[in-house]
């Protein structure tokens, strides 16, 4: 089974990757973007041979203990 | 008295701190690998800079979950002292050992340079051999040291007294342009509300001698001899 993990950072975090890309958009052509915000996608992979709610709470607790830092960021999980 | 340096896979100024401690200050000194569990027969405990497992999801994400963390964790609940420097700093702060976050530095950039430090607070045993107010010359290297946390969390470190150093112009003003890295209300360095966890981006262990530019680091290690001397 295969799920995606995406980390944003909270909505009050400043995000200087997202500025640093934003403030370079013009350079590429592409104006009239009002704002970008950089998150992180993990693609995750776990055993067929695990229950469905073992699953759920093993992918659950990687994203909520290991990919997120809670100070900054929330995550969402989407099962394919 | 003995002090103890933590190696991660990827610490790189672990022989830095060693040496400041050893050589400079001529106290008892070992280190401590990271699949250790037990810190016992240390007083002191400097988890040193460096790319802890590469640091490739966030800075510290991973150190955390190391052996020596859990042992660290019921160390500094004792009262014991630890001192995070730089990685050691992103460290104590995944593990929840100190509040607040370090994101990436404002422009991107990693930042290395000397700058000025002011002495925010002399009530820790980090700091009780520096004056208030004392700028200190201190560099950095980092590419994440830009100090967060929320609004909340922000005001109780100052209410409180644990925000430590500040990023300061050479009259001691705590400038924009002062600020390396963007962070909030210039902060360098912070203590927990127990005061004996330390953790401060800008390196102690290269400013403590002479040779080196300048000795101003070695106060944070002074201070600390004497705090535990007094134990």
């Amino acid at each position: 089974m295969k799920a995606t993990v995406i980390v944003t950072l909270k909505p009050t975090v400043l995000d200087p990757q997202g500025l640093t890309i934003h403030r370079n958009l013009e350079t590429a052509g592409i104006s009239g973007v009002s704002e970008v915000r950089q998150g992180k996608h993990f693609d995750v992979e776990v055993g067929d041979d695990l229950g469905e709610a073992d699953r759920k709470a093993l992918v659950e607790r990687l994203a909520r203990d290991v990919l997120t830092n809670p100070v900054i960021e929330n995550y969402r999980i989407i099962w394919e | 008295m003995k002090f103890g340096v933590v190696i991660f896979p990827g610490s790189n100024c672990d022989h830095d701190c060693y040496y400041a401690m050893g050589s400079v200050l001529g106290q008892p000194v070992e280190f401590i690998w990271h699949q250790e569990t037990s810190l016992d027969g240390f007083d002191a405990v400097i988890l040193p800079g460096g790319f802890a497992y590469g640091d490739y999801l966030r800075t510290g994400a991973i150190a955390r979950f190391s052996p020596v963390m859990e042992a660290l964790n019921g160390f500094a609940k004792s009262g014991a002292l630890v001192i995070g420097i730089c990685n050691g700093f992103q460290i104590l702060m995944e593990a929840g050992l100190l509040p607040g976050a370090l994101l990436p530095n404002v422009g991107m950039k990693y930042v290395c340079r000397w700058l000025h430090l002011r002495t925010e607070s002399v009530a820790t045993p980090f700091s009780s051999g520096m004056k208030e107010g004392q700028l200190l010359s201190i560099p950095i290297g980092h590419g994440e040291g830009n100090f967060y946390a929320d609004d909340d969390t922000v005001r109780r470190l100052e209410d409180q007294d644990q925000v430590v150093f500040r990023y300061v112009d050479a009259r001691g003003k705590a400038t924009d342009s002062a600020n390396p890295n963007g962070s909030l209300n210039n902060i360098a360095g912070i203590v927990n509300e127990s005061r004996n966890v330390l953790g401060m981006m800008p390196h102690p262990d290269r400013s403590s001698e002479q040779m080196l530019g300048s000795e101003d680091g070695r106060l944070i290690f002074e201070s600390m001899v004497t705090a535990l001397s007094h134990a």
